[in-house]
């Protein structure tokens, strides 16, 4: 398994249209991808899931990827947390 | 029988009443046996409700932007929703019930979920999840999405109509809509005034009235029901006579922008997209008063790059071919969009951190926009705006950054032209320091929006507050003197770009006043242009 902490610096938050791509994002791996938010996790492959965390900026979030793949999912998915969120 | 409500634009229409259906359908539990079938039932409406949204999302991209058409996206993934999808399954499995109920049992869970959520942008996602649950029923019970039935084009009645509601009409059976509330600053009566159609608002219009015959009147705000022949036959004339008179306005396209007596005064286009160019072209407008960089900020999940927004204005610059394209840097805040894209709520936005506030304090995303702006400068004949100045200090600080943008650029080798820098007069501060502001830019441009509602206290979104929101107030009429004097005085062009600048019972005065340039709506450039062509100045003052 592999983990990731990560702080959003986007003024908006992980609103719609960003959750949409992180969903996209990671439904492209077989792992398991999660968010994790104040010790409630998500699947990372579902928006409704994803948005109902209301992510805001300044938030701390945990990304984890487990299973097949995993390493490469992490660096997909940091990769657009950095540039997106 | 005659119902008079408020008027939000001129125009006259007559046609068949239609009561906008919201398409608001009631769902019966049923008891199903095969299971199977109505899984599939439901997969079936689902994609056919992403191929509406699909079309939806195009349709919105032509009309209102790209900012206002990201919503029908976001829909999309929703239906796709694992979750989503899951519990409808579920539901239908183990409840063995009809598709119908199962989504409109999910669509209240989730959307109950979202508004329980302490974020308001969330909560409001929580109609977003009702919205599409209504979609995919309306398609299981094989019915339309609310809007237009009939064949003819109608007068469209509604209580009040929500931006993705209008979309999805079909704007060519639209003769002119009437709502019974609503404030002359709503979403229908904008895209009304975008139409060209009239459109009335306060009209407590009741059920019985679907389908007779009716008379809307944008002059005097009133709305008609079951009109007498000879009232029917008036309007008729006043019709025809109204549509002679947009034939005239045609033929004033590329007539030049000159008074009687020779007296010339710039008659510039308010644009707030870079699509929005054909229609300043088709108008015959002299230039770009006004172009609203904003919705080029909304537009993308983050801050748009300097190369995305060197790419827009660069292509403004060059389809004006030579021809002034004044453009303001980003102006959020006040607007409720704001709230919807995660910044802090405030209690009073208009007067909050917005704007040129939230440039000086953020000055990467400022040097970013500045960057951009030069950049493309090199392309055409671009100046740059300033908005929500109340201080000297302010305008010292814009030109500190935009010396080492300059700067910048000239390390990189990447070409640029000088440009007028300017300001936006709209706020009584701002009037108050014309004389010392106007030393220190190349134009002034009045936001007689904000200007109007600062200087009167007056919220212009309070409906309530509508009948004593005078544009016309005394005040406002001296402000604007003062500006066109110390302006002058100062060495500045100045010119109007709120929408008072398009009322042509004022063209005169304006002339008068002295003003240099007025920018409007596309729409209001031909009839503004008759005004000035027909104005004398050198008779006696009316």
């Amino acid at each position: 398994m592999r983990e990731l902490k990560y702080v959003i610096t986007d003024p908006m938050g992980i609103h719609a249209r960003p959750a949409g791509e992180l969903v996209k994002a990671a439904a492209g791996f077989p792992c398991n991808v999660t968010i994790e938010k104040d010790g409630r996790a998500v699947d990372a492959k579902r928006i409704m899931g994803v948005m109902s965390l209301g992510v805001k900026c300044g938030m701390e979030i945990t990304l984890k990827t487990a299973g097949e793949q995993e390493d490469a999912a992490m660096d997909a998915l940091s990769k657009f947390l950095k540039e997106n969120l | 029988m005659e119902i008079t409500g408020k008027s939000v634009f001129n125009g006259i229409a007559i046609g068949r009443l239609a009561i906008f259906k919201n398409g608001d359908n009631p769902v019966k539990r049923e008891k199903i046996t095969d299971c199977r079938a109505e899984i599939q039932r439901f997969m079936d409406a689902k994609e056919e409700a992403k191929i509406q949204l699909g079309a939806l999302y195009e349709k919105a991209l032509k009309e209102v932007g790209e900012v206002n058409a990201t919503i029908f996206e976001v829909h999309q993934m929703m239906l796709d929703d694992l979750d989503y999808v899951e519990s409808v399954t579920n539901i239908i499995q183990s409840q063995e019930v009809n598709a119908e109920y199962a989504v409109a049992t999910t669509g209240d869970n989730f959307s109950a979920m979202f508004a329980a959520m302490d974020d308001d942008y969330m909560k409001a996602r929580a109609a977003d999840v009702k919205d599409i649950s209504n979609r995919v029923i309306t398609i299981l019970q094989g019915n339309q999405m609310g809007g237009i039935q009939s064949e003819e084009p109608v007068i469209l009645l509604a209580n009040d109509l929500a931006p993705s509601e209008t979309v999805q009409l079909d704007k060519s059976k639209v003769l002119s809509f009437v709502t019974r509330h609503g404030s002359t600053n709503s979403h229908t009566a904008i895209l009304a005034r975008t139409m060209n159609i009239p459109a009335l608002i306060g009209i407590d219009y009741t059920e019985d009235v679907e389908g007779k015959l009716g008379i809307v009147d944008g002059y005097e705000g009133k709305l008609i029901i079951d009109p007498e022949s000879s009232v029917l036959e008036q309007y008729r004339a006043r019709k025809e006579a109204d549509e002679e008179k947009k034939r005239l306005l045609m033929e004033l396209r590329g007539k030049e922008d000159v008074t009687l007596d020779g007296k010339q005064i710039k008659l510039y286009a308010n644009i707030g997209s870079v699509s929005d160019v054909a229609t300043v072209l088709a108008n015959g407008a002299g230039g770009i008063g006004l172009f609203r960089s904003e919705f080029l900020y909304l537009e993308s999940s983050d801050y748009p790059t300097e190369e995305e927004q060197f790419t827009a204005y660069r292509k403004v610059a060059e389809m004006m071919a030579g021809k002034k394209v004044i453009i303001r840097t980003l102006d959020i805040g006040a607007d409720k969009q704001v709230d919807y894209f995660g910044l802090d709520k405030e209690e009073n936005p208009a007067m909050g951190y917005r704007a040129i506030r939230i440039c000086l304090d953020r000055t990467d995303i400022f040097k970013t926009q500045l960057r951009a702006l030069y950049r493309a400068s090199y392309y055409g004949n671009i100046a740059i705006m300033f908005p929500m100045i109340i201080s000297v200090d302010e305008v010292l600080k814009i030109k500190g950054i935009v010396a080492e943008v300059k700067k910048e650029l000239d390390a990189e080798g990447l070409p640029y032209r000088e440009v007028e820098l300017g300001i936006m007069i709209e706020t009584p501060a701002a009037v108050m320091m014309t004389e010392e502001l106007a030393k220190e830019v190349d134009f002034f441009s009045v936001g007689t929006n904000d200007l109007t509602q600062y200087t009167l206290a007056i919220d212009r979104q309070n409906p309530k507050l509508d009948n004593i929101y005078d544009s016309h107030h005394p005040a406002i009429m001296k402000m604007l003197q003062m500006i066109v004097d110390n302006g002058h005085a100062g060495g500045c062009w100045v010119g109007i770009c709120g929408e008072l600048g398009a009322d042509t019972t004022l063209t005169e005065t304006f002339l008068r006043m002295g003003f240099d340039e007025l920018s409007v709506s596309p729409s209001m450039v031909l009839s503004v242009r008759e005004e000035i062509r027909k104005t004398d100045l050198s008779s006696q003052e009316k």
